[in-house]
């Protein structure tokens, strides 16, 4: 069916996507919704224009609050400038009501949020698997797949609503018109395996917020992948001066001092796919995040010698993601750069502050690789 | 666009329908007769993006807001479950699919919320006149806005989306700049009437300097019918800019740019058209709290005493469970609001209220002071008629509510970067709910002068009052007033404690100190 809406609608993506209206760039915030996934709270990105107002700074407002606590304790989370404030009455009585979501519908979210093409998982073993998933009911279908509860559910409406119910002798005769069906959808699986290997630079440098970036991304990055493949493996692998394989919780508490040698890492990474995954089975996803310093400039080049020669012609493709950081110099990125001038299996991203972290996810995986 | 309601419900919902009305008017609720419409979910959130009116004019932010209902809904973060607009008839939305008991659920709330606009007295603005056959308010608003919808289209077609558009938006960069209190002032007095006195030599009666003529056969020669009439309006233009403009601050700033700014016809319309829906929206935020919170006390009743039965009554629970839960951020209005009701039900009931027990300080005496006047409800019917939010929190919100409730007020604090609680003391978090409460949120600002530095800029001011604006907005709320005024616009407020002036000339932004005398 087509709305109303829908012309307001395209507009309003075409303002998003830069097509048309660029002073409005400038207001698109990244909105949110909060999901969950178990007990963790995630944030899915919506895109939003804010209309500029006369409108009170947040912080210095406060505002009231409902339930436990003693003065000093912290309230859970951010209340928001304002939150809903303006809206507030425009629509009135409104009700909406929360139910979680599943982290398949996060992973199909995130994937159209920001356009990434699904990977085209490479060699032989390129073989796709169909598998069916019920979605849904619809009122046509085989008999296998008749939904007893619901076509006794409408039958029992129906012969309410007719009157012909009668509670003394309760007997339910389902028409054509109450047979309800499951309906279901196609999905394409991949069958072929893959490995995500993670680095990251544990050294005095990278703090907890920029710990808790590569977290975040990571999270999608995951998110994402497994949507796209049956069978994933995740290595960790840290390093300061030396590298070590942990698991993922040591990944990312793990706080060192010293040295930063990347070199360590990138080696323990080559042996490990030469190692464990063959690459005519295995699709390899190495992610490097640090802050961009090295020990040394000598070192850089072995680095860049152990990209070119042992991990890019194994992996689908090697991203390394720089976070910024008030003591690291960023050199790295600039020297990959440099050295892999339009290389197709090298992908960078400097990922600033939190905000950035989307486009970031967009660096990576929006090539499709 | 013509958009035809299909207002034909299903017979069991009708049955539903009919007795929840029966239901509701037999505990006194009056209300309008209201039309239920039962959507999909794509429909439903198609017209909740639009605020409820499904004709409305188009602009992209509808757009953007149906993206963020669909996706939420679609990712079942959550669901719209009902709407119901102020209209005669009104007009609600029963989401297709629901459970029998939430479509109850829901009707017997919008009845609550239909009472509620016929009643209170902030919505007697958005009458619209009188029924000549049975004396009844007329309030065609989905007629109204599906009428402005038409205006606004009919420009598009001739000046394109994208200047209308834009244009739109620079209104409703503005849409907040209304007076709560302009709807029930009596009509602000033209220009021409408001002259009076002779002090200026240039006031009102004197002629224009005119060449002496001799022979009266000459007049419409020396001093030509042009000539005359354009000395006299370059006079009357004189007084004009002599007279400040306006003559006290002006808090309907929308109205003083529809009267002054240099607008073209398309404008006019166009602003015209975003006033009107601002100021019929208006009573709706200054009542969120009192509004709510009948619709919810209301069908709390109707479905545990009338209308829910044995097997639903534990989805019914459920479900106001959910609409009642508290968060530590945020106050819920449907939850405060209730519990206001109940409340004051409970108090009038026991004889609670006047002097006596005003000076009542035994505690004990008070805690058992039954007097068992049973005048709760009747109490509540006239508080749902004569308040709205601030003035009902005002008059109601009592010490030993606040207590019972676990209200609080949170601020942010700067050594932590994080928000706390800050205090449960009864007199701050009375006056920082009204704080919040006053004018429906928004600062107060209001026009001084229209003929600022005598360069005929315009100068506004901000009331303030111990919150700054959010600066990074001001610029771009000054630039959408440069746009519909056409001269440089500037707003006096305080910034850091300091007064400041805040400017846009066209071209660049500036931000400078003012001395103590704002």
């Amino acid at each position: 069916m087509s709305l109303k809406i829908d012309q307001d609608h395209t507009r309003f993506r075409k303002i998003v996507r830069g097509k048309i209206r660029d002073n409005l760039r400038q207001y698109i915030s990244k909105g949110e919704m909060l999901g969950k996934q178990g007990k963790d709270v995630v944030s899915i990105p919506v895109p939003h224009i804010d209309i500029p107002r006369f409108r009170f700074g947040g912080k210095q407002q406060g505002g009231v609050g409902q339930g436990e606590g003693e003065a000093g304790d912290p309230i859970g989370g951010e209340p928001g400038e304002g939150d809903g404030r303006d809206k507030a009455g425009s629509d009135p009585g409104q009700h909406a009501i929360e139910v979680e979501l599943s982290l398949e519908e996060l992973a199909d979210l995130l994937g159209e949020e920001l356009s990434l093409p699904n990977i085209k998982p490479k060699g032989k073993s390129a073989i796709v698997d169909q598998k069916e998933r019920y979605v849904g009911i619809r009122r046509v279908g085989p008999n296998s797949l008749r939904h007893f509860k619901r076509t006794f559910r409408s039958a029992l409406r129906r012969q309410i609503a007719l009157g012909s119910y009668d509670p003394a002798r309760p007997v339910i005769i389902p028409t054509r018109d109450d047979m309800r069906y499951r309906s279901w959808k196609t999905d394409d699986q991949p069958v072929t395996n893959a490995v995500l290997i993670y680095m990251m630079d544990v050294s005095g440098s990278m703090g907890d917020e920029q710990k808790e970036i590569v977290r975040i991304e990571s999270f999608w990055i995951d998110t994402w992948l497994r949507r796209q493949y049956k069978g994933i493996e995740t290595r960790f692998i840290i390093h300061d001066a030396a590298a070590r394989e942990v698991d993922r919780d040591t990944f990312f508490r793990t706080r060192e001092s010293g040295g930063t040698m990347i070199s360590s890492a990138y080696k323990l990474c080559a042996n490990m796919i030469e190692h464990d995954y063959p690459t005519t089975e295995w699709n390899i996803y190495p992610f490097h995040f640090s802050d961009g310093d090295n020990w040394s400039a000598e070192d850089t080049l072995t680095c860049v010698d152990i990209l070119r020669n042992r991990i890019i012609p194994a992996s689908n493709v090697f991203c390394y993601g720089q976070v910024d950081s008030p003591y690291g110099s960023g050199q790295f990125i600039k020297d990959l750069r440099q050295h892999f001038v339009g290389h197709e299996g090298v992908i960078v991203s400097e990922i600033a502050n939190r905000d950035r972290i989307v486009e970031s996810i967009r660096d990576f995986l929006g090539k499709g690789k | 666009m013509s958009y035809v309601f299909q207002t034909e419900l299903p017979r069991e919902l009708r049955e539903h329908q009919q007795s929840i009305a029966k239901h509701a008017e037999a505990f006194g609720l009056d209300f309008y007769p209201t039309l239920f419409e039962v959507l999909p979910y794509d429909r439903m959130n198609e017209i909740a993006a639009y605020g409820g009116f499904p004709t409305r004019y188009p602009h992209w932010r509808f757009g953007m807001e149906y993206e963020r209902l669909s996706k939420s809904h679609e990712y079942g973060l959550s669901k719209i479950y009902e709407m119901v607009i102020n209209n005669t008839p009104a007009v609600a939305y029963l989401l297709e699919g629901n459970m029998m008991v939430d479509q109850k659920l829901v009707m017997a709330h919008v009845y609550g919320h239909v009472d509620f606009f016929k009643n209170n007295f902030a919505f007697s603005v958005t009458n619209q006149g009188r029924d000549p056959q049975d004396g009844g308010d007329v309030r065609k608003w989905v007629d109204t806005l599906a009428n402005h919808g038409a205006i606004v289209r009919k420009w598009t077609r001739r000046l394109g989306t994208e200047t209308v558009e834009t244009f739109i938006d620079a209104c409703l960069s503005l849409e907040n700049l209304i007076d709560p209190q302009q709807p029930f002032l009596p009509p602000a007095p033209s220009v021409a009437s408001s002259i009076d006195g002779a002090e200026d030599p240039t006031e009102a009666g004197q002629e224009p300097h005119l060449l002496p003529v001799h022979r009266d056969y000459m007049a419409g020669f020396i001093n030509p019918e042009e000539f005359v009439q354009a000395q006299r309006d370059k006079l009357t233009a004189e007084r004009e800019q002599k007279r400040k403009t306006p003559e006290a601050p002006e808090r309907d700033v929308l109205g003083f740019l529809l009267r002054h700014a240099p607008l073209q016809p398309w404008e006019r319309d166009v602003l015209s058209v975003v006033r009107r829906e601002a100021y019929y929206f208006l009573p709706q935020m200054q009542t969120k709290i009192m509004n709510e919170g009948w619709a919810t006390y209301w069908h709390s009743r109707l479905m545990t005493e009338r209308v829910a039965d044995g097997t639903e009554i534990v989805d019914y629970a459920e479900r106001t469970a959910s609409v009642l839960a508290t968060s530590k951020g945020n106050i819920n209005p449907y939850k405060l609001g209730i519990e206001l009701y109940r409340n004051i039900a409970a108090r009038w009931d026991r004889g609670q209220f006047g002097k006596e027990w005003d000076e009542c300080e035994d505690y004990d005496q008070r805690r058992h002071w039954d007097r068992r006047v049973g005048l709760g409800q009747k109490k509540i019917f006239e508080v749902r008629s004569l308040y709205n939010d601030v003035t009902f929190v005002d008059e109601f919100l009592t010490e030993d509510f606040v207590a019972d409730q676990q209200l609080f007020t949170f601020g942010w604090n700067r050594r932590n970067d994080r928000y706390e609680v800050q205090t449960r003391e009864f007199e701050a978090v009375k006056s920082q709910l009204l704080g919040q409460l006053t004018n429906a949120g928004n600062p107060i600002i209001s026009v001084l002068d229209s003929n600022h530095e005598n360069r005929g800029e315009l100068l506004l001011h901000h009331d303030h009052h111990g919150v700054d604006l959010k600066l990074e907005w001001v610029r771009e709320v000054l630039k959408a007033l440069h746009r519909v005024w056409q001269r440089p616009v500037e707003l006096h407020t305080v910034v850091e404690k300091k007064p400041s002036a805040l400017r846009w000339d066209g071209s660049a932004y500036a931000q400078r100190a003012l001395g103590k005398a704002v």
